[in-house]
């Protein structure tokens, strides 16, 4: 299962990831969330300067038949978006943690990475999901 | 009743699987009894197919059906308006009537629907074609829905929200624009006409620059127009796009561009078209068939249902529809529209006869009404004499002529001309009074040389 | 017991090229009037407003355009081919004579701005087709105008935003039950209302506590479809009608599922203060492929100020348009609205009369629970209600045993000679199957179905993937929707242009 939640990131419950390095983070999708998704199609991202909210919709993912709103994970600048998966979004399907990360932003509350789950903690959340 | 197959056996068998004694017992089960209708529907009797046939022909009988719209019939009539119905071959009747057509659904299962989803793509791309745009819906209800729902796009994409109208916009898309807006921030304004009949370069400019800045969303501009002008729809663009606003072009007539430069040439963003007569011919306006198209860049924002080629699993070319995610089954209270309609049968019509007239055949059609109409235009120099005047004589006009009337009141002169068998045109006062004393003649294709003249000699009689 | 067609299709079917595809330059297929007056064109007199390049159209003869698509229907299913039991869709027969009496000249060939007094049939048939439908839903007063169901809605909420606005008030919420169509939320926000979600009571239908809960002086009405998406009654809707005008609310009705309650139930009698209703469903109006249809809407006294104009009125025993309406909420499109399935509609109605369209009602619901009975020990059923019209069921018990889904169901069903139901709607069941057989359907061809159903279930055990791998006996095979998505081609273009 590691490959599925990477261990050097943090998660949350609306299955969005975080990279931290220092003062920004890159921003993603679980395996899991792009496996309920199935074939992305369309990818909808807020543009490079713009700041996103913790927990607010900053964008969102298409499959042929349903729209999911992307929730910020954490608060911040968009530094850096990842254009090319205008042009191909199937990098989401084929690797959400690296080549389908969203975006990086440069964090306005670090602090907030401490409400973020750890790879363990996020395993579990989906065990108590699926039990449901 | 013959569309109910359940003999009383039947119906005691199925009652008997479902372990219910009666059909009120099945009904008691569900609809309380101080809900329940306690009494027969009032309403008239059950005729069989004979009786209900002479019921029918005698409520036709009722109407008057005018010529040439109807071959060989009634009144000779030159009415358009916004409703310009076309000669529809036999052949486009006979297709429709496969059932495979009429009596199927939407396109869902695409396995079993490629002959609908292909005359879709089909349609879609004779509209590409038809207003030089990228990418064309699978149709709208109507003209005047369409030009309402290209408004609401045009303000998504803006994000602004005043809207500015030529002054030749037919009333009812007026109207029917200020429906779709009436719950929504913003205005619509009216460009006004100058006395030549083409909008006022001037006054747009002004409304453009009026308000706070860059806060028109988009410029509806009609050509032709209501009253039959050809309006600079380049210029008039530059104008808006000038100012960061998107132009939506409408015609009521498609024919118009087999001769008028494609909208999409000509700087428009967004076209939307009125194409029944092209489909259905009259119909009495309904079922109406609203064409969309919009460059690409405005995909996503599309309102409507869309239809794409791709393969099935064994490589084989195919069609489905596509990008749903933008519409109201998806995305609910966030889609584009609500519309959850494309006018399937009557842009399959559409197709068809657009295929039948083909290339050659679209701009000959075009043509042979353009010279009719300059024709009757020669012949107004008669009518001068009697008091009649071209309301905006040095203007370009494709197959309608807005006509001064003497005496001032055009619906006095349609009413003595119907006495002597001829409906003239449509007297615009009943859409505007201060308009009384236009008549608005439309002439199509099956107007023959000697229907001209008729028509002429009569309005002599009746000055 | 049901045979599935395994017959090779290409003996029955060509596969056709876009029509751009064929033909030949300079062909055509068109018919024109000889030129009797001076030769002219725009080209010369219009300058740079004048077309540069004709439109690329297809050049055919009437031959091929006619073999063209005459092949393209072959590839379609129908409601002549067989039953289509697409749950809230309502695919009952669609009658002959109906499309003989709109295709009558007197009908089909007039002109919407004629004098009035040269409309009289189409006018009366107009005014008999509100009175008729008002009868039958239990209103005052119609109009006929929007062209669709969700047309139909966008008028309805208008009219209660008017009614508000007439009152000095200014309401901004509508209630929805989260078995909604989409139309309805997509409806209000293009009424700059905001659609606030109802959950569905634990046994499928609306409870009055939630929804007393849900409103306040905020609330501008409710939107109800009755019976529900589940397929079963609401039978709580008196009260909750009661409940919404005591906060001054009104009550909208998806008319979407009127084909259960014909002749047995009249929204009006239960406090609904407006509803649309959609002729291409019960009264039996062709879909063609997804439209066009028609969505009269039907209101309350209350509203009635409010309805589009123009309404038609009968004066003396004339008939007439009537644009004089100061409160109107104006027009939702040109014209009269989709006269062409008036005159079906009026049609059928006039064939059945009253007793007729209660028969088709109890025969609907006959139908339904009938499936219901031979289906459930197999594909579980969403709500234990009674069924009205339509049932929903679901993929529950086969996904669990075998991985077979609602898709493959649904697309193993063709292979049997079915159009699949409707699928994974409504959304609050997984994997939903819904049902509606409609009362044209006769017990045999319910049994059929219903074997075919059983047989899917009995083979998805013993053999998964041929499930999973369906269609096997169409033309094409399942289509790559993600590739349409992904890379949008929405026209066609000449090889080696894009």
């Amino acid at each position: 299962m590691s490959q599925d939640h990477p261990a050097n990131l943090l998660y949350t419950r609306e299955h969005e990831w975080a990279r931290i390095e220092g003062n920004t983070a890159t921003i993603g999708i679980t395996h899991f969330a792009v496996e309920q998704l199935g074939d992305v199609t369309q990818v909808d991202l807020p543009r490079e300067g713009e700041t996103i909210r913790k927990e607010d919709v900053f964008g969102s993912v298409e499959s042929v038949k349903a729209v999911s709103d992307l929730y910020a994970p954490l608060s911040g600048k968009v530094v850096k978006v990842n254009n090319p998966l205008n042009d191909t979004p199937q990098y989401l399907n084929d690797e959400p943690y690296d080549d389908g990360w969203l975006i990086q932003i440069e964090l306005s509350n670090p602090a907030e990475t401490a409400s973020l789950m750890t790879a363990a903690q996020y395993a579990e959340f989906l065990r108590d999901q699926d039990a449901h | 009743m013959r569309y109910l197959p359940h003999t009383d056996a039947d119906v005691a068998r199925m009652l008997q699987a479902i372990g219910l004694p009666s059909i009120d017992a099945l009904f008691g089960e569900m609809i309380p009894a101080r809900l329940a209708l306690g009494r027969k529907l009032d309403l008239p009797p059950a005729l069989d197919e004979a009786t209900l046939a002479a019921h029918l022909a005698e409520l036709a009988g009722k109407n008057v059906a005018v010529r040439p719209t109807v071959p060989g019939s009634g009144p000779l009539a030159f009415l358009g308006a916004g409703h310009h119905p076309h000669y529809v071959p036999a052949a486009v009747d006979m297709l429709l009537r496969r059932a495979e057509f009429y009596t199927s659904y939407t396109p869902y299962q695409p396995e079993i629907a490629q002959g609908t989803l292909q005359a879709i793509f089909e349609f879609q791309s004779i509209v590409c074609e038809l207003t030089g745009l990228d990418v064309a819906n699978a149709s709208m209800y109507d003209g005047a829905s369409a030009c309402a729902e290209a408004v609401l796009m045009a303000r998504r994409i803006t994000g602004r929200t005043r809207t500015l109208v030529t002054g030749g916009l037919h009333p009812e898309y007026l109207e029917t624009c200020r429906t779709y807006l009436a719950a929504l921030p913003g205005s619509i304004e009216v460009v006004p006409t100058t006395s030549a009949g083409a909008t006022d370069v001037a006054r747009l400019e002004a409304q453009l620059n009026a308000g706070d800045g860059d806060d028109v969303a988009c410029l509806v501009v009609q050509t032709p127009s209501f009253h039959g002008v050809v309006e600079d729809l380049a210029r008039l663009a530059a104008c808006a796009r000038a100012r960061g606003a998107l132009v939506i072009a409408v015609t009521t007539d498609p024919l118009t561009w087999a001769v008028a430069e494609a909208p999409g040439r000509a700087g428009a963003d967004i076209a939307v078209a009125e194409a029944i007569g092209l489909a259905l011919g009259a119909s009495f306006g309904g079922p109406a068939l609203g064409l969309f198209a919009a460059k690409a860049e405005y995909l996503r924002q599309m309102p409507g249902r869309l239809c794409g080629e791709t393969v099935d699993k064994d490589g084989r070319r195919g069609y489905v529809l596509t990008l749903s995610t933008r519409e109201q089954h998806i995305r609910r209270d966030k889609a584009t529209s609500n519309i959850c309609t494309n006018t399937g049968l009557v842009s399959l019509a559409f197709t068809i006869n657009m295929s039948l007239l083909g290339r050659r055949g679209f701009g000959e059609l075009a043509r042979l009404i353009y010279a009719k109409t300059r024709y009757l235009r020669a012949q107004s120099e008669r009518l001068a004499a009697r008091g009649y005047a071209l309301a905006y004589p040095t203007a370009p006009h494709f197959s309608e002529l807005a006509l001064r009337v003497p005496g001032g009141d055009a619906a006095l002169i349609a009413t003595r001309a119907a006495e002597r068998g001829v409906i003239p045109g449509v007297p615009l006062g009943r859409f505007d009074n201060a308009q009384r004393d236009l008549l608005l003649v439309s002439v199509c294709e099956n107007h023959r040389r000697e229907d001209l003249d008729r028509l002429v000699a009569v309005l002599e009689e009746v000055a | 017991m049901s045979s599935v067609n395994e017959l090779p299709p290409r003996h029955l079917l060509h596969h056709e090229p876009p029509i751009f595809e064929l033909g030949s330059p300079g062909r055509s297929g068109a018919s024109l009037p000889s030129l009797d007056v001076p030769a002219a064109d725009p080209r010369d007199d219009w300058g740079s407003l004048a077309r540069a390049e004709a439109p690329g159209l297809p050049e055919l003869s009437e031959v091929d355009v006619t073999r063209h698509f005459t092949r393209l229907s072959r590839w379609n299913y129908a409601i002549d081919i067989g039953m289509y039991p697409l749950g809230s869709c309502t695919m009952k027969y669609n009658p002959k004579i109906n499309e003989a009496a709109a295709r009558i000249p007197g009908f089909a060939g007039l002109h919407v701005y004629q004098p009035e007094s040269t409309l009289q049939g189409a006018l009366e048939l107009m005014w008999q087709l509100e009175r008729m439908l008002c009868e039958i839903v239990g209103f005052p007063r119609a109009t006929l105008q929007p062209a669709a169901g969700a047309h139909g809605e966008l008028a309805g909420l208008m009219m209660i935003r008017a009614a508000h606005a007439d009152r000095g008030r200014h309401p901004t919420k509508i209630l929805i039950p989260d078995s909604a169509h989409g139309t309805n939320p997509a409806s209000c926000t293009l009424n700059g209302f905001d659609a606030v979600t109802l959950p569905t009571g634990a046994d499928g239908v609306l409870d009055v506590d939630a929804v007393r809960a849900a409103l306040s002086s905020d609330t501008a009405g409710i939107m109800i479809t009755n019976p529900s998406t589940l397929g079963v009654f609401e039978e709580n809707i008196a009260d909750i009608a009661e409940l919404v005008h005591s906060v001054g609310g009104f009550v909208y009705m998806d008319g979407a599922n009127l084909n259960a309650l014909l002749g047995k139930f009249r929204p009006g009698d239960a406090g609904v203060d407006v509803m649309h209703i959609n002729l291409h469903k019960t009264f039996t109006t062709p879909h063609g492929g997804g439209g066009p249809g028609a969505g009269p809407v039907a209101v309350a006294a209350a509203l009635e100020p409010f309805l589009p104009r123009p309404t038609v009125e009968k004066r003396g025993d004339r008939f007439t348009l009537e644009y004089d309406r100061p409160k109107s909420v104006g027009r939702l499109r040109s014209f009269f609205g989709n006269w062409g399935m008036f005159v079906r509609a009026y049609t059928y109605i006039r064939e059945l009369g009253g007793e007729g369209l209660t028969r088709a009602t109890e025969l609907a619901v006959l139908n339904a629970n009938y499936l219901r009975a031979r289906l459930e020990h197999e594909y579980p059923v969403a709500c234990t209600r009674r069924s009205m019209h339509e049932v929903v069921f679901s993929d529950k018990r086969l996904k669990k045993e075998t991985g077979v889904q609602t898709l493959d169901i649904a697309k193993r069903l063709i292979d049997h000679g079915y159009h699949p139901p409707t699928v994974y709607f409504p959304l609050i069941v997984p994997g939903a199957l819904m049902i509606e057989p409609t009362e044209t359907e006769s017990p045999e061809t319910l049994d059929q179905f219903a074997d075919a159903l059983l047989a899917i279930a009995e083979e998805a055990r013993r053999d998964p993937e041929r499930v999973k791998s369906a269609p096997h006996s169409t033309g094409l095979r399942r289509l790559d929707e993600t590739r349409a998505a992904r890379k949008p081609r929405l026209r066609w273009r000449p090889a080696g242009t894009e």
